[in-house]
């Protein structure tokens, strides 16, 4: 895809989204560093042009289902940074009200359906979703998140299994980082480094994506979804991609070599759509200092919210079951 | 006598059984490499090469099933688990197979296997990574759970596991990783099956495991201001029960609270409720008292999952109130 294809306000829509996922994340690291956040915090740098080019080709009532490194799919769907990070705060204006915490993320308003923090727990999930959908006779399609580590669950290959039998609507989104905590995904799959062939053997479609690339994530999803909208077959899309800080925040990922990572941050998506918007002539490089300010901004903003906004009161803690 | 944490006597215990027996092999999440999630076994891919140290995928119900496998023609494997929580991918491996194999194959088959999962709430985890299975897997005939507060009992226990031919469930307290004691340089065996009295008194019985004894050691020592000298139960295994300790405890002490840090609902407690009810009820003075956490999934927010944590005061009100003291 190039820059033909969209106009300049949408190209620089992808860098604003990326960016504000980047800076998201780097105040998350900074306030559990603070205390303000707690429990297990999984960052999404490094992936961010994975969900902002697959979610920004769904349609508004297309459905979002993803794994508990969340932050940058809620976000690139459109929920409220400030309601994202005083869920992470724990706080009552949380969009979960400080119940579910950094891996259960929900926004039913925004079809985001979670958030889920049992690896592969969140396929079987989505395939009901989809289910639902043509049950229903609505041509949307399910989008769902998943990493390596969850294609070693039985329920990966059940669910693609049943997706393809049953000609359902979801998009499986394979963010292949390589390593699922400190396991590199040669030592855990017998397929080795491209997952993407699995598929095959359930007769469904795989796609392959430098997941790097926000503009070749964004083209292959928009002919994803058309191709399912119109065929009703589940698809697969495997991202190569890279997490640039550890698992968690207790994770100092030492299984990593600095070469590793110093090649995978030679590719950072966002350093590299900056250079290609520049050299494009698509905008100048003070257009983007603003985008990152604007950005900065708006996470100040919602880290203040966080902190000004109230604990839930301990009645929560009965609410939304019914006993 | 060597001055360890949990840790350390867990990471003890399993070099002694990796030593002693070549049959022992160790598997698991990022065990390997990474050193386990919860560090235990930092150091041990080195010091025992891959064959023995094994990391495996995320496939829970399958490296349980294979550690079955494994262990039904004579191998020991000791197996890890993230956490608790995740044992529920595994629940079929563990109960339909692990458990029953001995008795449906009329005696023919062993499952000499070894699960250890860290267990509880606490740490702002949420619904998905705070519970306490144990309470469940203990009502499984065909297990033994066991669970420990202390270094001393949990590498006891741990060798008394390894001699085992029965399947076992480790339930260790994920919080209580760093507690410190002596442990005997000494060999010594702690057997399944038998609570310990943590500390005798003559007022009250206090009864609980893993994660309850520190609040229950804290209670007792805020109840000698009002001259209440509690005795302190700690059951270090849930299946099989040790009733006896229990009943000799009430039976001088004619009060008993029970006290489970996981959900209050269900779990071991009411079981022993009613074996009590079944044993020493005439001994008692009172009600039972039961003090567990609240009937709903675990919250993230740190103000609400403290508000359903058993804590001191919950223990000491409650033991109050059912004995009008
Ligand atoms: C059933 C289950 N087992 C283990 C875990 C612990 N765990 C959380 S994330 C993770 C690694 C997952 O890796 P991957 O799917 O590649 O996603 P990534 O973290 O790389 O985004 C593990 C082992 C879990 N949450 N659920
Ligand atoms: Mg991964």
């Amino acid at each position: 895809m190039s820059k033909d294809n969209l106009s300049k306000k949408e190209l620089l829509k992808l860098q604003e989204k990326m960016i504000l996922i980047r800076e998201f994340e780097e105040a998350c690291g900074e306030n559990y560093a603070k205390g303000f956040i707690r429990g297990f915090l999984h960052l999404y740098i490094g992936e961010e042009a994975i969900a902002v080019g697959a979610i920004s080709s769904l349609e508004k009532e297309d459905y979002v289902v993803t794994h508990y490194r969340d932050h940058g799919h809620a976000l690139a769907r459109g929920l409220s940074t400030e309601s994202v990070m005083a869920e992470l705060f724990g706080k009552s204006t949380g969009v979960s009200k400080g119940k579910g915490g950094s891996m259960h993320l929900f926004d039913v308003e925004k079809n985001f359906m979670g958030g889920h923090a049992i690896v592969g727990a969140q396929l079987p999930l989505a395939l009901g979703i989809a289910l639902a959908c043509k049950y229903k006779k609505e041509n949307n399609v399910v989008l769902v998140f998943f990493g390596d580590g969850a294609v070693s669950q039985g329920t990966f290959h059940e669910t693609l299994n049943l997706a393809s039998l049953w000609e359902l609507p979801v998009l499986f989104f394979l963010e292949n980082n390589l390593y699922g905590m400190g396991s590199h995904v040669e030592n855990t799959r017998a397929e080795g480094r491209d997952i993407y062939s699995s598929a095959d053997a359930y007769g469904i479609q795989a796609e392959i994506v430098d997941g790097m690339n926000v503009l070749e994530v964004l083209d292959i999803t928009k002919k994803s979804l058309e191709s399912i909208r119109n065929n009703s077959k589940p698809i697969l899309i495997e991202a190569k991609t890279f997490r640039f800080s550890g698992h968690s925040m207790a994770d100092p990922a030492k299984y990593r070599s600095k070469d590793e990572l110093n090649y995978w941050l030679k590719k950072d998506p966002i350093k590299s759509f900056e250079k290609y918007l520049i050299g494009e002539n698509i905008c100048t490089k003070d257009e983007l200092k603003k985008i990152k300010e604007k950005a900065i901004n708006e996470i100040e903003k919602a880290v203040d919210f966080s902190i000004k906004s109230p604990e839930p009161s301990l009645e929560e803690l009965k609410k939304d079951i019914y006993a | 006598m060597t001055l360890m944490t949990i840790r350390q006597s867990i990471q003890k215990g399993l070099r002694e059984a990796l030593q002693n027996d070549p049959s022992v092999f160790l598997m698991g999440e990022d065990i390997g490499e990474y050193g386990g999630a919860y560090a235990i076994t930092s150091g041990f891919l080195e010091e025992f090469g891959p064959e023995r140290i094994k990391d495996t995928p995320i496939s829970e119900a399958t490296f349980i099933g294979a550690g079955i496998g494994a262990a039904s023609v004579g191998l020991k494997p000791i197996v890890e688990l993230m956490s608790m929580s995740f044992s529920l991918v595994a629940f079929d491996q563990i109960v339909n197979m692990a458990a029953n194999l001995r008795y449906m194959s009329g005696g023919q088959i062993s499952v000499p296997l070894i699960i250890r999962a860290p267990t509880g709430a606490g740490m702002q985890l949420g619904a998905t990574h705070s519970q306490s299975f144990e309470t469940w897997l203990s009502e499984v005939p065909g297990l033994k759970v066991i669970t420990f507060s202390n270094p001393i009992d949990a590498l006891g226990l741990l060798r008394s596991a390894v001699k085992d031919l029965n399947p076992i469930i480790i339930a260790e307290p994920a919080g209580l990783y760093g507690v410190q004691g002596d442990v005997p340089d000494k060999y010594y065996e702690i057997p399944i099956g038998s609570a310990s009295v943590v500390k005798e008194g003559k007022d009250v019985t206090f009864v609980s495991y893993g994660h309850g004894i520190p609040i229950l050691l804290d209670t007792q020592e805020e109840l000698t201001k009002i001259n209440i000298d509690a005795e302190i139960i700690d059951l270090r295994t849930l299946n099989p029960l040790d009733m006896l300790t229990i009943n000799n405890s009430i039976e001088k002490t004619g009060r008993v609270v029970l006290l489970d840090t996981s959900r209050k609902l269900g779990g071991i407690m009411p079981e022993i409720v009613s074996r009590i009810q079944e044993q020493s009820v005439d001994f008692l003075d009172g009600p039972i008292v039961r003090v567990g956490s609240e009937n709903t999934p675990w919250p993230y927010n740190r103000n609400l999952e403290e508000s359903s944590l058993p804590n001191v005061n919950n223990v000491i009100e409650s033991f109050r109130e059912g004995y009008k003291i």
